[in-house]
């Protein structure tokens, strides 16, 4: 059961991924759109699409670890029934904050846009991955090996910056703008950080099982990495509010801070992919694919977000589509790539799938048109936001006048949206597949 | 690195988060130049706000969605103003549902509004460009 439990969350999360791009798209459609699907309004689609893409982020993160921690990091599970329950509370929670934004009941909040109370069993389930994983990990003899730490890291502060989310509760907070959006954005510029603990730390996991050697997660350069991107996370997001009227220092202290996490992740990347000989490449040809795309998406976006962290640029960017590619750029194009390697490596490892010839020609034409489509959705964009960054700090034009201004451009975005998704599809369908039939397989010879 | 070195990292780092919080949550955010305005009315409008879920199409200071405009400064925009919010809020637009609000609703929803108004400028159209890439509010 303890292999289920990791195939049953990435394989939730690879649904919840496809089914959060589908709304995704509908949200694009609605933008340019206005009078498209109106019953579902564009109120509703945003938090579906943003809730679901950030599950398939936390499912496949974690059935990763739960599965990797067990059978790959020299220890075992503390306990087989948490991850059980852990799961059960992860979709009842996710189907009744589904069911809360059909029926319009909102919290309100960007990200958590859900009702506050249903935040609680989030942290119970939370707490009961934490407690397993600090369990099975101290069990361990011998020093962590660096994606442990990042894991760990992550799981640690995500209660630390959920639970800072939630401050807004406290009249002290809520009742004064400027801190209510300060502490609001500094839990989630570290809450975004420490879900790129658990990615990341999947990906340098990913990394040394292709290559088979251990060292890449001991070495001095790594942990150098680890630590300036943990460094990043506590002081490195007031890049999100520099226009808001906070004390100078707050906003400054970021200003070097920030966005060098992604520069240290390439460069892992990088390093790691020239010792990697032919023959690895070949066997893990599907996860290696992916990694690589990732490196790729990696350079892009630390271009973009060192731009827009010096304020000089941010003043033209912030509140325009160029923050939206930066986010899409970060959970589409490095996340969720590095995600779907370690779904790809999770799943022949524990069904032993051959995939048919079929599949991965499927598999290769999708991972084309994923990575086409969504480069056509990253630098629209960027021309998007910058047009219209130009055109508010002009202040010749109103908001609607800009929206047509940058319409045509908003509908090349809107079908490019449609291409992800089919590129989406075909990665994910095989993998579906695979796992059905193993769980077929499996249910029969029990029976 | 030995494992003491990477823990001794680590608790600095995690010390040092906690000084830096508190200085946010108190002196960082002090300054509220629209405090006598979040009144009762209005903390009643920012949970409307909220309910709404105004955030998924439009922004205070550039943050939330970008279907509808930025509402940081609608209250004091040319053309614009408390009897333009009115309206929208009443009768909603091609873009913006009708949400059918009461009367009190709008009323705290434009106090809320008001307040949001004084706190601040957005977006900062009229600036200079520093040496080091910072900018300063004219």
């Amino acid at each position: 059961m303890k292999k289920e439990i990791g195939i049953l969350f990435v394989s939730l999360g690879l649904i919840a991924l496809l089914i959060g791009i589908f709304f995704g798209c509908l949200g694009a459609f609605q933008f340019v759109y206005p009078d498209f699907l109106k019953e579902i309004s564009f109120v509703k689609i945003r938090p579906l699409h943003v809730s679901l893409v950030v599950a398939w982020i936390f499912l496949c993160s974690i059935g990763g670890i739960y599965y990797y921690i067990n059978y790959y990091c020299e220890t075992k599970l503390w306990s087989a029934r948490l991850p059980k329950i852990h799961l059960w509370i992860f979709v009842l929670t996710g189907v009744l904050i589904l069911v809360c934004y059909f029926m319009g009941r909102f919290g309100g909040r960007e990200y958590w846009e859900f009702p506050a109370i249903l935040s609680i069993p989030i942290f119970i389930s939370w707490m009961l991955f934490g407690i397993n994983y600090f369990k099975s990990a101290f069990k361990k003899a011998g020093n962590w090996p660096v994606y442990m730490w990042m894991w760990a890291t992550g799981i640690v502060f995500f209660f630390i910056t959920f639970s800072e989310s939630y401050l807004w509760l406290a009249p002290y907070f809520r009742n004064n703008l400027i801190r209510d959006l300060t502490v609001q954005w500094k839990a989630y510029g570290a809450l975004v950080g420490s879900w790129n603990m658990l990615v990341y730390g999947t990906a340098l996991f990913v990394m040394t099982r292709i290559i088979g050697d251990e060292k890449i997660a001991q070495s001095r350069l790594a942990f150098f990495m680890y630590f300036l991107g943990f460094a990043n996370l506590l002081f490195g997001w007031a890049h999100h509010i520099y226009i808001v009227p906070s004390a100078i220092w707050v906003r400054m202290v970021s200003y070097f801070m920030s966005m060098t996490e992604l520069l240290i992740l390439g460069k892992i990347i990088w390093s790691w992919k020239n010792s990697l000989s032919e023959a690895k490449r070949n066997f893990h040809i599907l996860p290696y694919r992916f990694i690589v795309a990732s490196d790729v998406w990696v350079f892009l976006n630390l271009a973009l977000a060192l731009a827009i962290s010096v304020p000089a640029i941010n003043i033209y960017t912030h509140g325009t589509h160029v923050t939206v590619a930066h986010a899409m750029g970060s959970t589409i194009g490095i996340n969720t790539i590095i995600l779907l390697a370690s779904a790809f490596f999770l799943i022949t490892d524990i069904t032993k799938h051959e995939f048919t010839r079929t599949q991965k020609i499927l598999i290769k034409i999708g991972f084309w048109i994923f990575n086409f489509y969504l480069m056509v959705f990253w630098v629209c964009l960027i021309i998007a936001g910058i047009e219209k960054g130009i055109l508010v700090i002009d202040d010749k034009l109103s908001f609607q006048e800009i929206m047509t201004q940058i319409n045509p451009i908003l509908t090349v975005l809107a079908f490019s949206g449609i291409g992800i998704f089919i590129g989406l599809i075909l990665i994910v369908y095989p993998m579906l597949i695979a796992v059905y039939n193993y769980l077929m397989k499996k249910e029969k010879v029990q029976s | 690195m030995s494992t003491s070195t990477r823990r001794f990292i680590f608790w600095i780092l995690i010390v040092l988060f906690f000084i830096h919080s508190l200085l946010v949550f108190t002196i960082g955010t002090d300054e509220d130049n629209g405090k006598n305005l979040m009144t009762e009315e209005a903390q009643i409008g920012k949970l409307l706000f909220q309910k709404y879920n105004c955030t998924a199409c439009h922004q205070l200071y550039g943050l939330g969605g970008y279907m509808g405009p930025d509402l940081t400064n609608m209250i004091s925009s040319p053309g614009k103003g408390e009897i333009y919010a009115r309206t929208l809020l009443q009768t909603g637009t091609q873009r913006m549902p009708n949400f059918h609000l009461t009367e009190e609703e709008i009323n705290s929803m434009v106090a809320y509004l008001k307040y949001v108004d004084k706190t601040g400028i957005s977006p900062v159209k009229k600036f200079k460009i520093n040496f080091d890439g910072t900018i300063s509010q004219k």
